[in-house]
């Protein structure tokens, strides 16, 4: 090392291996270590009843069945009722969060002031940080009876009601992401379109949007990887009635919700029912995972171009 | 607009721009209405009853004298459970991140990757982990153990990403100075990286602490949804504040949905402490290099 050189009188030898320092390295490398086997131990704790159960349910019944009546004597396993009921609801939650959530970002990195956007942050992060299950009584008991009250005819466990909250629930989430990639937007771009005589909603639409794309669909992508494992609002909410309608008045059970109610009950290990739960809870992980690898991505995208 | 010349005058008002200004504060105004409807809703309808009944005694399928102690007391074991569990794993593995791992090997690139992943797998898959290899793999049973566990890996992202930023915000020049005085890697981590940083570890660590224990579906999927009328012990049954919240909110009777509403006031209430620990400690101690 350079500080040896100039001690003159010291007499130089290599130095001492410190042992305690490697010991260090290898408990701190042990604790990173526990996320790996996690990821492991999820896909093996997945795959394992799956694998079973496909052996007993052809991939073609499961996932091209339009009949999704596991619990019966004589069970009907056709997948596509849940993965309906799951992307109608995410349907009406991107509804609402993907417009207001990239609204709030515009307003909040191009239009408010930093007082407002003092107040507006911490704001946004308890409605993040409120937990599902109160957004669920929230949708039961408060807004399907307000959708009853202002005249449309909605079930007691509707999709309308559970897809909108959740849509609110994933606000912050698209706005804090939204926000984000906006602010990495140099702020040259924006002299530039004010020189060319732009207005603020033109160089906020035509010039910081586009710019920000990459990590704005990453929020987007986010948004419905989040809405489709949402569990405890459509377990509240939307009810578990496994069937294919479009209509939002009515009751359709998610994935998540089929998950959730089945497990409550003591599903005998090794019984079809219980092998069904991780049929369902890998197809949930596989999806869920690709739209996160997908987002990763295009947030690494922006902070490439601009960081 | 763009081909005619505009006349050089007093500029056009923009009906455009008002109109989008208008848009963006509505969609502003809808997530801050629902929040105050929400709340508000919550409060009417529970604030009645949030008694020492609520607190202090066991449940009952009389919703006059159910109470929510096991509950509230479950999640406070869980919640100290978590965080130590979770704090030291999570700054280990942050450290190990930021301060040793070498980037450019395949491995440090894995693990990076798979920490973001983890973070966005639905809190329900973490429950089904639980169920078939916690509570039935290594036979732990339906405890509030097994709980913890599970909260805690899913709390470890959160918390391993947190306390990574608050590594990376300590300036190079202290390491840099701390060498410059022979200090060996582990003494500069030790004594000037982690004390510097730990302000933004603790908030971090407190907010992730919030949600964990709001988190209702993978306690529900290692069967914490069972009538538990004792204080819970770690290694016993148990049900937690957001599962008896579930419980309540199922029940036909609509006196249990206002029950429901109060033990909900319980949970925000201790959650907006958690969160006001953490702003307090973000604002007071948090170092600006």
């Amino acid at each position: 090392m350079a500080v040896h050189d100039s001690a003159a009188p010291l007499t130089l030898r290599a130095p001492r291996r410190r042992y305690s320092e490697d010991i260090v390295r290898i408990v701190l490398l042990m604790a990173a270590f526990v996320s790996v086997v996690t990821t492991f131990a999820i896909i093996i704790s997945l795959l394992r009843p799956a694998i079973e159960f496909f052996t007993e349910i052809s991939p073609w019944e499961f996932f091209a069945g339009t009949t999704w009546t596991p619990l019966f004597l004589e069970g009907e396993f056709g997948v596509v009722p849940l993965l309906v009921g799951t992307l109608v609801i995410t349907f009406w939650a991107c509804l609402v969060a993907i417009p207001c959530g990239l609204g709030t970002a515009i307003f909040l990195s191009e239009y408010a002031n930093p007082r407002v956007r003092a107040v507006l942050k911490p704001v946004l992060e308890v409605l993040a940080g409120i937990p599902t299950i109160v957004y669920g009584y929230f949708a039961l008991t408060f807004f399907t009876p307000f959708l009853r009250d202002i005249g449309v005819q909605v079930e007691i466990f509707n999709v309308l009601a559970a897809g909108l909250v959740m849509g609110v629930m994933l606000i912050p989430l698209v706005a804090s992401l939204s926000e984000d990639a906006m602010f990495a937007v140099p702020n040259e771009l924006r002299d530039g379109g004010y020189a060319l005589g732009a207005t603020r909603r033109q160089v906020a639409t035509r010039i910081v949007v586009p710019a920000a794309t990459s990590g704005i669909v990453a929020s987007f992508v986010l948004a419905i990887s989040r809405g489709i494992g949402e569990t405890m609002i459509v377990l509240i909410a939307a009810g578990q009635l496994a069937q294919i309608s479009a209509d939002p008045r009515v009751s359709l059970e998610t994935m998540t919700a089929f998950i959730g109610a089945t497990a409550q009950g003591d599903v005998p290990t090794g019984s079809i029912e219980y092998k069904t739960i991780f049929a369902v809870g890998l197809a949930l992980f596989v999806i869920t995972l690709a739209m996160n690898i997908v987002s990763i991505r295009l947030v690494r995208r922006f902070r490439e171009v601009y960081e | 607009m763009s081909t005619a010349a505009a006349p050089i005058g007093r500029p056009r008002r923009d009906v455009r721009g008002g109109l989008f200004y208008l848009l963006l504060l509505f969609s502003v105004g809808l997530a801050l209405l629902t929040l105050a409807v929400l709340v508000g809703d919550v409060i009417l309808d529970g604030g009645s009853w949030v008694t020492k009944t609520l607190l202090l005694d066991p449940p009952s399928v009389d919703p006059e004298i159910a109470g929510a102690r096991p509950a509230i007391l479950a999640t406070i074991y869980l919640g100290l459970l978590v965080l130590l569990l979770t704090v030291p794993l999570g700054v280990a593995t942050a450290l190990y991140l930021e301060e040793y791992a070498d980037k450019e090997r395949w491995y440090n690139r894995f693990l990076e990757v798979n920490i973001q992943n983890l973070a966005g797998v639905p809190s329900i898959v973490y429950g089904i982990l639980g169920l078939a290899f916690i509570v039935r793999g290594i036979g732990l049973g339906r405890v509030l153990l097994a709980g913890a566990i599970i909260l805690t890996l899913l709390t470890l992202p959160t918390v391993i990403i947190a306390s990574r930023e608050a590594i990376r915000a300590v300036p190079d020049s202290i390491r840099q100075g701390a060498y410059a005085l022979g200090a060996t890697h582990w003494q500069v981590v030790r004594r000037q990286v982690l004390p510097a940083a730990i302000p933004g570890i603790a908030t971090g660590s407190i907010l992730a602490l919030s949600r964990a224990i709001g988190e209702t579906a993978p306690l529900l999927m290692i069967g914490a949804l069972t009538y538990v009328s004792f204080d819970p012990t770690i290694l016993g049954a148990f049900t937690a504040l957001p599962v008896q919240i579930y419980n309540w909110i199922r029940q036909p009777q609509d006196e249990f949905k206002l029950l429901a509403a109060a033990a909900i006031i319980v949970l925000l209430v201790i959650m907006l402490l958690l969160n006001s620990v953490a702003i307090i400690i973000r604002n007071r101690y948090q170092k600006r290099w």
